[in-house]
């Protein structure tokens, strides 16, 4: 065994250990590059009026989106109202009833859906909300949001159920309990942090959709007084501001991308601090 | 993985049988029929989807045939319409970001599963995840402003000068384009990458480290010839995975890639993109035959990413059972 044919090895080792340490530093660091050019930009443009006025007329600087962060308020709220029972209790059936030929069916169908491009479940409720109503309106918008919280919402609360020890249920059902007793008062009760996490997390994802909102809730420049109407969102203001070729728009995009970014990453942690705090039972 | 609760219906000889009746007054048919129409729901949503993108594209389908794939024009005007620049946009980004992302995030799963202790790896894992909660439209908002005067300024020149006579580097540039696109992408869908990668690298057995390394390998050589091989359809996975992200991604693209629908050799000139054509022209796209080509544009995205999600699938769920398997 000569001695240059090992040191030849451990030197490819080392260099190639390096290497990977570099890709790490490299796909990191770009990342918080770019998110603190984010955070500088943004925290240079940010100002009161930014939430408390309506935009400006083109050309006219000032200004704000307070519109727009409402309408984003609306729209979020109506998606959960939608999204969320049916990925809930789909999920409660998935766990707890189904026997497996359609929970696979069920289940199909959600990754199907979860994999679907957003640009393209725009078109579903342009297809479904716009068309039949004949104009852009809010509840179209929540239509598609909420489309998109199901699928997320439904697997978790299916995972999370199952991972309720199953001596709890024999618990409840030997104390005399019914089924949907036993469900509803020790079941869902045992998984509700990462239910809750679940959907917070399906929350922060539709928060910073464009794509299903440029051709369902479209855009307003002035406060939307129904349901019916288009109404603004953040995604699409920034996406509008930023491709613009007014120098004020793009420090309201920025200032709006920080506003955005912000809200989700404070969904996000706090998620997954309600997750880390444990879930009330522990795995079986 | 615990069983569920199907399993209790028979919990002995001794157990009576409760008639449907007085399982209906406890609310247990109830609970079973509300929460089956919901996940039924589910089902049909899915379906009505995929019948909506059909019957609304029908009008194309029936006009041009499969001409609508092999056509290079697009021309509102003229009404007549083909797919093949947005599908050659579409194709070519997604191709140019995973050549970027892909050495990127498996040499940084590789770092993050094999060589950093626990806690940094756990602690970026999670700042990891943070950033593939970004939304689209900031990365977008970031490219615009970031990437796209930093191709004209610093990336351009430098592979334009020593490599333009290859075609793909040829021409001039205007920011926008394939590769701007492609680098945005790429910055997109690494998160995914490092993601999936790192937990399909950690559910490779520790036996199968330890016998190489007592056979005398090298750190590089048991991780590349042994754990990489032995995570590699997962590895895969996540490469489909972040495939079909690339390919829906919608707000980043449009903002960077030019929004022209031509067929060009060059990485620099502008493009477009299936995702990018359905956002800008859809709400001004007049006449039935206009918009419905428009939609059939969007049943060809939701086609191509239906097959690579399944791949990806498919591919993760096979490499994380060959890992249980082996340590149990």
């Amino acid at each position: 065994m000569s001695s240059t044919r090992v040191r030849w090895r451990k030197f490819v080792s080392n260099f190639m250990m390096t290497m990977t340490g570099l890709c790490a530093l490299i796909s990191v660091s770009v990342l918080f590059f770019i998110l603190g050019y984010l955070v500088y930009n943004g925290g240079t443009s940010i100002n009161w009026a930014f939430f408390t006025q309506l935009p400006k007329p083109v050309g006219e600087s000032g200004g704000g989106m307070a519109n727009a962060i409402v309408g984003s308020g609306k729209l979020l709220f109506a998606a959960s109202l939608f999204g969320v029972p049916i990925g809930f209790l789909g999920g409660v059936y998935l766990a707890e009833f189904s026997g497996s030929f359609v929970a696979s069916v069920v289940r199909y169908a959600a990754d199907l859906l979860n994999g679907v491009p957003s640009i393209v479940i725009g078109i579903f409720a342009y297809a479904m909300v716009v068309l039949p109503f004949k104009h852009f309106s809010a509840f179209a918008g929540a239509f598609a949001l909420g489309l998109m919280m199901i699928p997320i919402t439904l697997r978790s609360t299916e995972e999370f159920l199952k991972n309720v020890p199953n001596s709890l249920r024999e618990g409840a059902m030997a104390l005399g309990a019914s089924k949907s007793k036993t469900i509803r008062t020790v079941i869902i009760p045992a998984a509700y942090r990462g239910i809750l996490t679940a959907i917070l997390l399906a929350l922060a994802r539709v928060a910073g959709e464009t794509a299903p909102l440029l051709f369902t809730a479209f855009g307003n420049r002035f406060w939307s007084n129904s349901w019916s109407q288009p109404t603004a969102s953040l995604p699409v203001m920034i996406y509008t501001y930023a491709v613009s070729p007014y120098e004020d728009w793009h420090r309201q995009a920025w200032a709006a991308g920080l506003v955005l970014l912000g809200l989700i990453l404070i969904i996000n942690i706090v998620a997954r601090t309600i997750l880390a705090r444990g879930i009330a039972v522990p795995r079986s | 993985m615990v069983t569920t609760s199907t399993t209790y219906g028979s919990t002995g000889p001794a157990a009576p049988s409760r008639s449907f009746l007085s399982k209906f007054r406890d609310g247990d048919e109830i609970a079973r029929l509300v929460t089956f129409l919901f996940a039924m729901t589910v089902v049909l949503i899915t379906v009505l989807l995929v019948y909506q993108l059909w019957v609304n594209s029908a009008l194309p389908r029936h006009k041009f045939g499969l001409h609508f794939f092999t056509t290079e024009v697009w021309d509102p005007i003229a009404d007549e319409y083909g797919a093949l620049p947005f599908i050659y946009g579409t194709l070519v980004t997604s191709a140019v970001a995973l050549l970027l992302a892909v050495p990127l995030g498996i040499g940084a799963a590789i770092f993050l599963a094999e060589l950093a202790p626990t806690r940094i790896s756990d602690a970026l894992q999670f700042f990891i995840d943070l950033l593939a909660a970004v939304p689209s439209v900031i990365y977008g908002l970031l490219g615009f402003f970031i990437v796209r005067p930093l191709m004209r300024t610093v990336i351009y020149p430098a592979l334009n000068k020593p490599l333009g006579f290859i075609p793909i580097f040829k021409g001039p540039s205007y920011g926008v384009g394939f590769f701007t696109a492609g680098i945005v992408l790429a910055i997109m869908v690494i998160p995914y990458i490092i993601s999936v990668s790192r937990e399909v690298l950690l559910s490779v057995p520790r036996d199968q480290r330890e016998a190489a390394l007592a056979l005398g390998a090298t750190r590089w050589e048991s991780t590349w010839k042994v754990v990489v091989p032995f995570a590699k359809t997962g590895i895969m996975g996540s490469i489909f995975l972040a495939l079909a992200r690339a390919l829906g991604e919608t707000m980043a693209v449009t903002m960077v890639i030019g929004n022209t629908p031509r067929i060009a050799a060059s990485l620099f000139a502008p493009g477009y993109s299936i995702a990018a054509v359905i956002a800008n022209e859809f709400t001004e796209a007049t006449g039935d035959l206009y918009l419905q080509s428009l939609i059939a544009l969007g049943l060809v995205l939701f086609i191509l990413t239906f097959v690579i999600n399944g791949l990806a699938r498919l591919l993760i769920v096979v490499t994380t059972q060959k890992g249980s398997g082996v340590t149990r």
